[in-house]
């Protein structure tokens, strides 16, 4: 489904991924763990399609698709959703107003109709409920004055609503206590089907006690270095990366 | 002092000295009219028109804006509106709706009412406040009609009252009209301001409010599609106590735009509220000017002005707040918020804080940026494309000051507005 093959990305001139390569099957859960500094949020930018960052080589291929030249909002259509670490907040704009304007921007640009006003609230209704998404989180300006917590389930909602072929999650354990980890990982967990993949991107295992990974990959300095079954998540829990660290280095 | 301007009379000057000259001996009212439009003529004619050395207008030179001064005529009245709460002044001249207004409400053109003029209706027609102004100073030697609003003690006028301001006629022209809202103890209203005009017109407005005890007035002032090329508006309001005064600008047409607002809470605990968005582009500019003055103590005023400038626009937000040495107690905040579209665009803030008093709490803050583009990316991200992006980070941060317009007809038609600029600008 998704394919990066010996990506090198650069941002202010500094070089950040270094000939990065990894391969996420349909219906796959990659974990990408690594040490701080090791390239994994600029991984997910590049390749939501942030701009001001230059690939000066490889590729990203979704679907078989080259990705490269599209804007994020294109990619967006294409069906890859990531779940930013630290949610924006967008004041005067309703999170309703958001949701609609994003669904429907979305199915514009995959050619498809877009969704009546009773679709629509029904929708966000019953994704709402399973997420503890309050009514009043949903008429409040999007992320505006939110906890860690309700931004984090504000992202699973949007990704559950715009059913993604493949969903990047960058630290979405960050500031969550156990219960809300437990709210985001059932969310994710639901949504999990042999045509949807997950990249989940995380600096501890925790997150993938509750959300079982199929592959987990480690990254250091801008490379994948090892790749390897949920086993080596618990391995690198109890020696930490320095192994890899040197590897890179 | 701010400096006396030389004594040079430019072209435009003398133009409307002339017009004074021309117009004093036809003025409506009586002789203590005349006397007080006469000593308005003076200040006028004593400082010119203001330019970039006198502090308040430092940032709109009006003697380089104004090198012609259109001539000053009267029209015909306009036909009268045969239903709703609309009022209309075109070419200066005021004409009433025909209908009956509801009970507790009273309108008189200005010109009627200043032909039987009494002193307490002058001295409220031209206050103290902003009186050292050249242009307010023209406006009340000049003005020979506008409205009078007069709104009975607890009458609660459910109705907007709409005043139009509009001029007829393709030839350069300039109107001036000054209008007074006296707001009897404990009443209610809205009063909705809009200023059309075709391209050639210049004009100097004028509104004043006396809001009496415990009464509550909401305004609102909007440019319409076509707006004056030149407009000088004041705002002046007295605001009684526990009373509240309300006053939200929507701007978005005109090339050079000056509101001036002098507003006194001279009462215990009177509430003042003055709000507005500026969408400007091309070479449009747009100067609010703010002169609160808390004058008792237990005051409490907001300022919160949203802005945003596309093209070569310029924007000039002075906010002065006075508190005087007695009024304890006050509580005063104010905000203006830029957002630049270009790099040709220009916003000054200049937040003032004059306080006497110790035991207040007042606040400032100004703030110029562009779009952010994590915020833009995160909405990019989620599907919308770039324009769709921009247009609702924009929509959002003037609609955090449009939520403070209480009249939901009101708001839904200045949002629409809003919609309307941003479509406009992404095509």
């Amino acid at each position: 489904m998704l394919d990066i093959t010996d990506l090198h990305a650069n941002i202010d001139g500094k070089e950040i991924l270094k000939g990065l390569s990894l391969h996420v099957k349909a219906g796959e859960v990659a974990a990408i763990m690594g040490p701080n500094g090791s390239g994994k949020s600029t991984l997910s930018y590049v390749v939501a399609g942030r701009a001001g960052y230059d690939v000066t080589s490889g590729s990203i291929m979704l679907n078989g698709e080259d990705i490269l030249a599209m804007e994020a909002n294109e990619r967006a259509a294409k069906g890859i959703f990531l779940a930013f670490q630290y949610p924006l907040e967008i004041p005067g704009v309703t999170t309703m107003t958001f949701l609609k304007a994003a669904m429907n921007a979305q199915r514009k640009q995959r050619g498809e109709e877009e969704l009546t006003t009773p679709d629509f609230i029904k929708r966000v209704r019953a994704a709402a409920d399973k997420l503890g998404v309050s009514q009043d989180m949903l008429r409040r300006p999007l992320n505006v004055g939110f906890s860690g917590g309700e931004k984090k389930r504000m992202e699973v909602l949007q990704m559950v609503l715009l059913e993604p072929k493949i969903a990047i999650l960058d630290e979405t354990d960050s500031g969550l206590d156990i219960d809300a980890l437990r709210i985001v990982a059932e969310g994710v967990n639901a949504l999990r089907s042999p045509d949807r993949a997950f990249l989940v991107i995380t600096h501890y295992q925790r997150l993938l006690e509750y959300i079982v990974p199929d592959s987990v990959h480690v990254q250091s300095a801008g490379r994948i270095v090892k790749s390897g079954d949920k086993e080596l998540a618990h391995e690198l829990e109890k020696n930490g990366y320095r192994d890899y660290v040197a590897d890179a280095a | 002092m701010t400096p006396r301007p030389p004594a040079i009379r430019t072209k435009a000057e003398t133009a409307l000295a002339e017009s004074f000259e021309q117009n004093r001996a036809t003025m409506p009212g009586g002789d203590a009219l005349r006397g007080q439009r006469a000593r308005a003529f003076d200040v006028f004619h004593e400082r010119g028109l203001p330019h970039r050395r006198i502090e308040a207008w430092h940032y709109t030179d009006l003697r380089n804006l104004m090198r012609e001064a259109y001539p000053i005529t009267q029209g015909a009245p306009a036909a009268a509106p045969a239903s709703g709460l609309r009022i209309i002044i075109r070419d200066g001249v005021c004409t009433l709706p025909t209908g009956a207004p509801p009970a507790g409400l009273k309108l008189t053109t200005l010109r009627d009412a200043l032909a039987g003029a009494s002193d307490a209706l002058i001295h409220a027609l031209f206050p103290d406040q902003g009186a050292d102004d050249a242009m307010v100073a023209f406006n009340a030697a000049m003005a020979r009609d506008g409205v009078l609003i007069e709104i009975a003690p607890g009458a609660v006028i459910d109705e907007v009252i709409e005043l139009d301001v509009t001029a007829s006629g393709d030839a350069p022209h300039g109107d001036i009209s000054r209008s007074l809202v006296l707001v009897g103890e404990g009443a209610r209203a809205s009063i909705l301001e809009s200023h059309a005009a075709p391209p050639k017109v210049q004009r100097n407005s004028a509104m004043i409010f006396a809001v009496g005890a415990g009464a509550s007035l909401a305004h609102v002032f909007e440019t319409c599609a076509d707006s004056p090329e030149l407009h000088v508006s004041t705002l002046i309001a007295d605001v009684g106590k526990d009373a509240r005064f309300e006053s939200f600008a929507f701007v978005s047409a005109g090339e050079v735009l000056r509101r001036q607002g002098f507003v006194r809470g001279s009462g215990e605990g009177a509430k003042i509220a003055l709000r507005g968005v500026n969408l400007l582009k091309a070479k449009q500019h747009a100067d609010t000017t703010l002169v609160v003055d808390h004058a008792v103590p237990h005051g409490e005023s907001r300022e919160l002005f949203k802005t945003i400038l596309d093209g070569e626009a310029s924007c000039v937000f002075q906010g002065k707040v006075v508190v005087r040495p007695h009024a304890q107690k006050t509580d005063g905040g104010m905000k203006s918020q830029a957002i630049l579209l270009s790099d040709d665009a220009a916003m000054y803030n200049k937040p003032e804080l004059e306080i006497f008093a110790d035991d207040v709490v007042c606040g400032h803050g100004a703030t110029v940026g562009q779009l952010d583009a994590d915020q833009i990316f995160y909405l990019m991200a989620r599907g919308l494309p770039r324009a769709q992006a921009e247009g609702m980070i924009i929509e959002g941060f003037a609609r955090e000051a449009l939520e403070f317009v209480g009249n939901e007809a009101i708001r839904e038609r200045l949002g629409a507005g809003l919609a309307d600029w941003l479509a406009r600008r992404a095509s």
